[in-house]
């Protein structure tokens, strides 16, 4: 049912690519995250709650179509549908049905509750192809509630010592989860434009989030959403004393967090942790399962071990294990 | 338990001194004096034995944790951390320990080493299963002997005093010497009146700075004292109630392994300790510092040794007199009575002597000599000042002689032994001449772990062509070596020979092209 060839994960029955890493003539799209929403295909398929995200990606001109979950579409004889990942707003699994045959393509996921996107909903399929960004079993996420109560102690105690609290995040999704998880009571939030702009979409989406402003002249004590990837240090500087905390799920690490010199890391991910790798892949019932990006071999091998057909599927998406600590690599907007 | 892993956690989780010295302050004036005594031990770096053999600790985990060996092994590559990958592999807590830190350390820690395989597994499950995860991190760190949590020893002192109001100077140099980690100890350690008992205990040593400016900026020479720098052991002679210590600077008692010093301090009147540096020595000189790791590296010192590398403590600062702590004296009055201590001592203790000049000028031109006499450049001290605690600015300086410098390409790499065995370590460096590069030295340290990390993967993705076992690999990784001598050679290709070769830096800044020439290289010799 699927390939890999040189645009990427292809189904040449159907016609089309599901997020080809190069131009495609069809492209279908779990989420918006850059290196799976790649600009420059002839035409695009998405769920509908990810349309806005996926045009800032590959451009408002793109011919975008997208699809409710759970709608179904024939694609030269193969039945394609869209489901919740809970991944970040919009983000799908494809299932694909063929002569009998289901196979379902996970894209990124995590079945963590989120209140900014709808839960990941398990399929059950013949194969199933699976991300495996933190595909090792001590990358074990600790309750969301707990992290969020972290952040906001955190934060709390910079105000007190009047520093400005400075928190890394992935801007599309990290930066919204977090913004509708924290107690925002406690100051202003200001957040960079590369993280505003994400936050802007979420709002016209119908998430509510809670406000935010400018980092230029908050007052010391506020809270500012921050990329993850680097930052001028004139920026800082303007900001007066900080603290500098990262929410990743690379955190989990003490090497990852002290490499970036961070006060704090917040180990908060929206990929699965390796116990919602292994739910999630026994939930679909798969005796085949294709793994892509991340800890592949890992858990290839102990899914064999575990009896089932398992194989490694080189991909390019970057999700995966990254020096600099940044959960997924973005261009730097 | 609970208190000290917060702690741990805290010193993690900042980079900033004031919240480190405001973290340890905290805990010391909470925590009990049997807790306090063995937190400070561990702060500054004392560590149990290696208890528990590695491999063992990592099987036992890896079946607590329901994943095989492999997977251990892939977490650990993952984690780069033994204590911490066990820490985070483990099934999830289910409470934390309320026990204190001195009943882990005494009752649980220690007894570990006297118990059969069976039961010292039990011990550690039983131990696991009772903490949270920092508990855990932290236990596993002091099982593993690896407790590092980036705090120096400078900056715990500076906690301890913050909570105790005791001069930090004072607390450096009671946590100095031979002492055991109990209540009774830490009372004492905090006591405001010094009560003594520890004749061994040296005074924390003074340190240098290395000289970052124009030597004139120092002001007029006569307020300088100036001396060989030598590149030997650092040590304190400690002689007290009729018995020597010899101390290194990194607190280890020495003395068994330097008879021949040992055998001048009796010599000594009571009640004196010295400053200096040990030193293979032979008709008047150093012998290479190589020979000296001959002497230390062993634990029974044969005739053969003390005949083919005797050493001595060149003696340059006296710190205690008649019993009496002088460390506040002028430099000027403690050097007048060191050479009047050191006099009558026997040949295993010298003075080092006092390197005269009369201008800057004429000490620069002295200090020329110093490859000659086969030390490391000069010291220079000024006159009025006092001994001092640890590495302070302005009144010791190392005015080392410039090593000579060449930025030079990677051609060959071929595979170190022991620790660095199956990783590319030892490199063979070219210059340029016509066009080509040609081997020019060999160096094999001077990089960090990481660095002969990416060294060795750009090695092996990299090989151009193999000789047995050294790769000549593609010309593009320019590094800076630093040697101290150079001479001409009709045996190697690039016509130079030079001594001491070692790698500065990497020169990620440089393209292959940068690197010297055997031209610029041999503009180094000196004139014939």
């Amino acid at each position: 049912m699927l390939e890999i060839n040189t645009c990427g994960l292809y189904c040449a029955a159907g016609g089309f690519h599901i997020d080809p890493w190069k131009p495609a003539p069809r492209a279908v799209i779990t989420h918006a995250h850059s290196d799976h929403a790649c600009p420059g295909s002839e035409a695009y398929l998405c769920a509908a709650a990810s349309r806005q995200l996926v045009a800032a990606r590959v451009g408002e001109d793109a011919r975008i179509e997208t699809m409710e979950y759970g709608e179904t579409r024939d694609l030269g004889g193969v039945r394609l549908s869209l489901h919740p990942a809970g991944h970040i707003l919009g983000s799908c699994q494809a299932r694909l049905e063929r002569n009998g045959e289901v196979w379902v393509v996970s894209g990124d996921y995590k079945v963590q509750p989120d209140t900014t996107c709808p839960a990941f909903e398990p399929l059950r399929c013949h194969v199933f192809v699976t991300e495996s960004t933190f595909g090792l079993p001590i990358y074990r996420w600790p309750p969301q509630a707990e992290v969020f109560g972290e952040i906001d102690a955190w934060w709390r105690a910079n105000r007190e010592a009047g520093r400005t609290s400075v928190l890394l995040v992935y801007p599309l999704g990290k930066a919204q989860r977090v913004l509708a998880g924290i107690d925002c009571s406690a100051g202003p939030v200001a957040a960079r434009a590369s993280v505003e702009r994400f936050n802007a979409l979420y709002r016209q989406a119908g998430i509510a989030l809670p406000g935010t402003r400018p980092p230029a002249g908050v007052p010391p004590g506020a809270l500012v959403l921050a990329p993850p990837w680097t930052i001028p240090p004139a920026w800082f500087r303007r900001l007066g004393p900080v603290s500098t905390g990262m929410v990743s799920g690379w955190m989990r690490i003490r090497g990852t967090r002290r490499r970036r010199s961070l006060d704090r890391g917040f180990v908060l991910s929206d990929h699965a942790d390796w116990p919602g790798l292994l739910q999630a892949i026994e939930a679909t019932g798969a005796e085949r399962v294709r793994v892509t990006h991340g800890y592949r071999y890992p858990l290839v091998r102990w899914l064999r071990e575990r009896g089932l057909d398992a194989q490694a599927f080189e991909t390019r998406y970057t999700a995966e294990q990254d020096e600099t600590g940044s959960e997924d690599v973005e261009e730097i907007s | 338990m609970k208190d000290f892993a917060a702690l741990y956690s805290m010193l993690d989780e900042t980079t900033k001194t004031n919240a480190k010295i405001e973290a340890l302050a905290g805990y010391f004036q909470k925590a009990a004096p049997a807790d306090a005594a063995w937190a400070v031990s561990f702060l500054i770096g004392r560590k149990p034995k290696r208890l528990i053999e590695v491999r063992k600790l990592a099987e036992w985990a890896s079946r607590e944790a329901g994943v095989p060996d492999w997977m251990f092994g892939e977490c650990y590559q993952a984690v780069g951390d033994l204590a911490e990958t066990i820490a985070l592999l483990l099934p999830p807590a289910a409470g934390s320990t309320t026990l204190p830190l001195h009943f882990w350390v005494e009752e649980r820690l220690l007894p570990l080493q006297q118990l059969e395989e069976a039961a010292q597994r039990e011990l550690m499950l039983e131990a696991w299963r009772g903490m949270d995860d920092r508990q855990r991190l932290v236990w596993n760190k002091l099982i593993t002997g690896a407790f590092r949590v980036g705090v120096s020893q400078n900056l715990v002192v500076r906690g301890l005093s913050a909570a105790t109001g005791l001069d930090a100077a004072v607390l450096a140099h009671r946590l100095m010497g031979d002492w055991q980690p109990t209540p009774q100890f830490w009372e004492t350690f905090i006591g405001i009146e010094r009560r003594d008992e520890d004749v061994s205990r040296p005074y924390p040593f003074c340190l240098a700075h290395p000289l970052d400016g124009p030597v004139e900026e120092l002001g007029p020479i006569a307020e300088w004292q100036a001396e060989w720098k030598w590149d030997g052991i650092r040590a304190q002679l400690v002689r007290r109630q009729r018995r020597t210590y010899l101390w290194s600077r990194g607190e280890e008692l020495i003395t068994d392994r330097f008879p021949e010093i040992e055998a001048a301090g009796s010599v000594l009147a009571d009640g004196a300790v010295l400053d200096g540096e040990i030193l293979p020595w032979k008709h008047g000189l150093p012998l290479p510092f190589a020979q000296m790791q001959r002497r230390v590296g062993r634990k029974i010192i044969t005739d053969r040794i003390l005949s083919e590398v005797p050493v001595v403590l060149l003696a340059f600062d006296l710190l205690e007199l008649d019993g009496e702590d002088v460390r506040e004296r002028e430099l000027r009055w403690r050097r007048a009575r060191l050479e009047e201590v050191a006099a009558p001592a026997a040949p295993g203790i010298l003075l080092s002597p006092l390197v005269e000049a009369a201008s800057w000028e004429e000490l620069a031109a002295r200090r020329t000599e110093a490859r000659r006499r086969h030390v490391e450049g000069l010291m220079l001290k000024r006159r009025e000042s006092p001994y001092r605690v640890g590495r302070r600015r302005g009144d010791w300086w190392k005015w080392k002689i410039q090593p000579y410098a060449v930025d030079a390409v990677l051609i060959y790499a071929q595979p170190g032994n022991g620790r660095r065995a199956s990783l590319f370590t030892d490199y063979t460096f070219g210059v340029w001449e016509g066009g080509q590069l040609v081997p020019f030295a060999k160096a094999y340290s001077g990089l960090t772990d990481e660095e002969i990390r990416r060294v060795d993967a750009f090695v092996r993705a990299n090989t151009q062509a193999r000789h047995g076992p050294v790769r000549a690999v593609k010309p593009e990784l320019v590094f800076e070596l630093h040697f101290e001598g150079i001479q001409r050679s009709g045996r190697h290709r690039s016509g130079v020979a030079v001594r001491f070769p070692r790698i500065a830096r990497w020169r990620t800044d440089k393209k292959p092209e940068d690197a010297d020439t055997v031209e610029t290289i041999k503009a180094l010799l000196p004139p014939q």
